[in-house]
C-alpha cells in the first residue's frame, strides 16, 4: 500500500463512509436543527434588548450591560457544563438539548444586543426628530426608522457572530448531544478509522460555507444607493 | 436557598478544590500566552498573503480562511488531536491544542487585519513607495500601523474569544482551568468548582471586555 | 392666537439655554426668528413639539396645554409640521416613501390614500416627477422640498422651520424660499428660524431677535431691520445682513 493509499484509507475510507452515513447524516440535522432555534431565539432576544435599551431606562440598562458583559465573558463550555451538571442537585434536571440551546441563545443574545444596539447608535439623531416630529411614536420611529437603517450596519459583524457561535453546537458533544461532531467521534472510535472525523468536517463546510457566502451577499444587497 | 449555596457556593468544596483550579489556571495563561502571540502571527501572515497582489499566493489562503472560519473549532481539534494518531502521527495534547487553535486563530485574526489592511486609502501607499519606501517599508511602517489601529476594537474582541476557546482544550484532557475545575466537580459531586472557573474567567476577561465595549461604542 | 408661549425655560444640565421665553404666534402669522448662533433659536423651536423637553414654562396650541401630562403628543405633532437644517430625510424610502410613512402610520390611511396626498403634496413643492428618487439621488434643493411636502402632509395647524436653507448651496436656496413664499400666500402660521436676512425682511410679519437664550427685541421687519431700538439688535442686523 502506497501512503496516498494509506491515507485515503485513513481519512476517506468508503466502507467507512457507507456503515456510518446514516448516523451522520442525523446528527448533521440535529446540528441544523439546535443551530436554526438557537439562531431564531439568540437573534430575537439580542434585538428585544436592544430596543428595550433604547429606552434609556438607568436600572434596565445596568442589568442588559451585565447580562452582556457575563455571557461574553464567560466560556459557553463553562456555561454549559454549570447547567447540565450543577442544575440537577437543585431537582431542576435540562437535557443536553435544552442546555445547548439555552446557553448558545443567550450567548448568541448579548453579542446580539451590542451589535443592534451600536447600529442603533449609529443612526443620525436628526432621523428620531425628524420621525417623532410627524407624530410618530417610540416604537413606530424604531421599527420604519431607526431599525431599517441600522440593520444595514449590522448585518456583517452580525453574520459573523452567528456563525461563530452555532458553530459552538459542536460543544454538545461534551453533555451527549446527539450532533454532528458527538456522532462522528462515536463512529470514529467504533470504526477505528479517522473517516467519520472528516465526513463531519465536510458536513461542517456543507452547513456553514454557504452562510458565509449568504451574508456577504444580503451584505451587498442591503447597501442601497448612497451618493 | 440552602441547596442554591451548598450547591453553587460551598467555600468548603472551594477551598478543597482550590490547589487543583489554582494548577488548571496557571496552565490556561501559559496556554493565552502561547496562543495568543502564535495567532496574531499568522493572521498577520494571513493578511499579508490575502491582500497580495498575487494570486497564486492569495487565492489558497483564501480558501484556508474560509475552511477554518467553516469548521467548528473544537471539531478541528478532535480532528487533530483523535484524527492524526490514525495517520501515524502522535502529538501531546498541549501540541494539538496549540496547532490546532494556531490555525483556527490565525484564520480570524488573518480576516480582521485584513479588513484593517484593506480600510487604508490607495494614497497612503502611493505616497509612501514615491518616497523611495520599499514594499516592505510601505506595510511595517505606513500601512499596518494605521491598519492595526482601525481595527483594535476586533482585535480585542477577538483576543476575549481565543482566551474563551482554551476552555475547549479541558475536551481532550489538557489540564488547564475548565478541565481542572470539571474534574474537582466529579470528585465532589458539587458545581462549586465549576463556579469558581467561572469566577476565574469573568477576573481574567472582564476588563477586556468592558475595554471592547467601550472601543466598539466610541467608533 | 394659534400657539403661545410663556416663561419657557430649558437647561442641560447646569447651562440654562432658554431662559424664560415669551412669544404668542397668530393664525397666519409669519414670523422669523434671528440671532447669533448659540442663542437658543432651535431650541426655542424643539420646545414648541417638545422634541425637548422644557424644565419650565407653558406652550399653549390651539388651546391646549403642551407641557401638561398626558397630552397625546403624537397627535399635537401631526398638527405641528417642522423641517430641519439637514432634512433628515429617511435614506431607506423614496421620497414618496417619506413623506408616506407618517400618512400610513399616524393618520392610518390606506395605502391609496396616503399614496394620493403624498402625490398631491410633492407637486405642491414642484416635485412630482421625482416621488420615486432616493434622497440620495436628489439636490438638496429637492431633498428639502421633500422634507417640507412630508411636513405638509398632515395639514399641520403651523409650520416650524429650523434654518432650512443653510445647508443648501447659494444656488439651491432660492427654490426653497420659494416654497415658502407660497406656503405664506396660502396663510399658513410659520416660524422660521433663519440668517436670510433679505429674505426675512420680505415675507416676515414680525421677527424676533435673540441672543443668550433670551428674546432681546420684537417687531416688524422694517422696525428690526432699519430702526431697532436696541443696541445688541443694531449691532447684530448691521454685521448679519447688509
Amino acid at each position: 500500500m502506497t501512503r496516498f493509499e494509506a491515507f485515503l484509507d485513513t481519512f476517506f475510507n468508503v466502507a467507512v463512509m457507507q456503515r456510518y452515513l446514516p448516523d451522520i447524516v442525523a446528527g448533521f440535522f440535529v446540528t441544523c436543527g439546535i443551530a436554526v432555534l438557537v439562531v431564531v431565539s439568540g437573534l430575537a432576544l439580542g434585538l428585544l434588548l436592544a430596543v428595550l435599551r433604547s429606552y434609556r431606562i438607568g436600572w434596565i440598562n445596568f442589568l442588559i450591560i451585565i447580562f452582556v458583559d457575563l455571557l461574553r465573558a464567560l466560556p459557553p463550555l463553562v456555561l454549559i457544563l454549570i447547567l447540565y451538571f450543577g442544575l440537577p442537585n437543585l431537582g431542576l434536571t435540562l437535557s443536553g438539548y435544552v442546555v445547548l440551546w439555552l446557553v448558545l441563545s443567550l450567548v448568541l443574545a448579548a453579542f446580539a444586543e451590542e451589535i443592534f444596539w451600536a447600529g442603533i447608535l449609529s443612526v443620525n439623531s436628526g432621523q428620531r426628530l425628524a420621525a417623532r416630529s410627524t407624530g410618530l411614536g417610540f416604537l413606530q420611529t424604531m421599527v420604519y426608522v431607526i431599525l431599517p437603517q441600522a440593520v444595514r450596519l449590522t448585518i456583517a459583524p452580525l453574520t459573523n457572530r452567528t456563525i461563530a457561535i452555532t458553530k459552538n453546537t459542536a460543544l454538545g458533544m461534551v453533555i451527549g448531544v446527539g450532533e454532528l461532531l458527538n456522532q462522528a467521534t462515536t463512529a470514529q472510535s467504533f470504526a477505528g478509522n479517522a473517516t467519520p472525523l472528516m465526513m463531519a468536517t465536510i458536513a461542517y463546510l456543507i452547513l456553514f460555507v454557504p452562510v458565509v457566502y449568504a451574508g456577504r451577499w444580503i451584505e451587498t444587497r442591503y447597501a442601497w444607493r448612497r451618493a | 436557598m440552602d441547596a442554591l449555596l451548598h450547591q453553587f457556593f460551598n467555600i468548603e468544596v472551594m477551598l478543597k478544590a482550590w490547589p487543583i483550579v489554582l494548577r488548571g489556571t496557571g496552565l490556561t495563561i501559559l496556554l493565552c500566552l502561547a496562543v495568543i502571540p502564535l495567532g496574531l502571527i499568522g493572521g498577520l501572515l494571513v493578511a499579508l498573503a490575502s491582500t497580495s497582489h498575487r494570486r497564486m499566493l492569495r487565492l489558497p489562503v483564501v480558501i484556508l480562511v474560509d475552511f477554518f472560519r467553516a469548521v467548528p473549532p473544537l471539531a478541528l481539534l478532535i480532528l487533530i488531536s483523535a484524527g492524526l494518531p490514525f495517520a501515524g502521527i502522535r502529538l501531546s495534547p498541549f501540541t494539538a491544542v496549540l496547532l490546532s487553535f494556531f490555525l483556527n486563530n490565525s484564520a480570524y485574526y488573518g480576516e480582521i487585519i485584513r479588513a484593517g489592511i484593506e480600510s487604508i486609502g490607495a494614497g497612503q501607499q502611493e505616497a509612501a513607495r514615491s518616497t523611495g519606501l520599499n514594499s516592505w517599508q510601505t506595510q511595517c511602517y505606513v500601512i499596518l500601523p494605521q491598519a492595526l489601529r482601525n481595527v483594535l476594537p476586533d482585535l480585542v474582541s477577538n483576543t476575549i474569544e481565543v482566551v474563551k476557546l482554551t476552555s475547549l482544550a479541558s475536551v481532550v484532557a489538557f489540564a488547564e482551568l475548565l478541565y481542572a475545575a470539571e474534574m474537582a466537580r466529579s470528585v465532589t459531586y458539587n458545581a462549586s468548582p465549576l463556579i469558581m472557573a467561572a469566577a476565574i474567567y469573568l477576573v481574567l476577561l472582564w476588563p477586556a471586555v468592558r475595554l471592547a465595549s467601550r472601543l466598539e461604542h466610541k467608533l | 392666537m394659534l400657539m403661545s408661549v410663556s416663561g419657557l425655560r430649558l437647561s442641560y444640565g447646569a447651562t440654562e439655554v432658554l431662559k424664560g421665553i415669551d412669544l404668542e404666534v397668530d393664525h397666519g402669522e409669519t414670523i422669523f426668528v434671528i440671532g447669533p448662533s448659540g442663542s437658543g433659536k432651535s431650541s426655542l423651536l424643539r420646545c414648541c413639539n417638545r422634541l425637548e423637553e422644557p424644565s419650565a414654562g407653558s406652550i399653549v396650541f390651539d388651546g391646549q396645554e403642551l407641557l401638561a401630562k398626558g397630552v397625546d403628543l403624537n397627535q399635537i405633532r401631526r398638527r405641528i409640521g417642522m423641517v430641519f437644517q439637514s432634512f433628515n430625510l429617511y435614506p431607506h424610502m423614496t421620497a414618496l416613501g417619506n413623506v408616506r410613512l407618517a400618512l400610513r402610520r399616524v393618520l392610518k390611511l390606506s395605502r391609496d390614500e396616503a399614496d394620493a396626498v403624498a402625490k398631491a403634496q410633492l407637486d405642491r413643492v414642484g416635485l412630482s416627477s421625482y416621488i420615486s428618487q432616493y434622497p440620495s439621488q436628489l439636490s438638496g434643493g429637492q431633498q428639502q422640498r421633500v422634507a417640507i411636502a412630508r411636513a405638509l402632509a398632515l395639514e399641520p395647524r403651523i409650520m416650524l422651520f429650523d434654518e432650512p436653507t443653510s445647508a443648501l448651496d447659494p444656488e439651491l436656496v432660492s427654490e426653497v424660499l420659494g416654497v415658502l413664499s407660497e406656503l405664506k400666500l396660502d396663510g399658513m402660521t410659520m416660524v422660521v428660524v433663519s440668517h436670510e436676512m433679505r429674505f426675512a425682511r420680505s415675507a416676515a410679519d414680525r421677527v424676533v431677535f435673540m441672543a443668550d437664550g433670551q428674546i432681546i427685541e420684537t417687531g416688524p421687519p422694517e422696525q428690526i431691520f432699519t430702526s431697532p431700538e436696541v443696541a445688541r439688535t443694531r449691532d447684530f442686523v448691521a454685521q448679519a445682513a447688509f
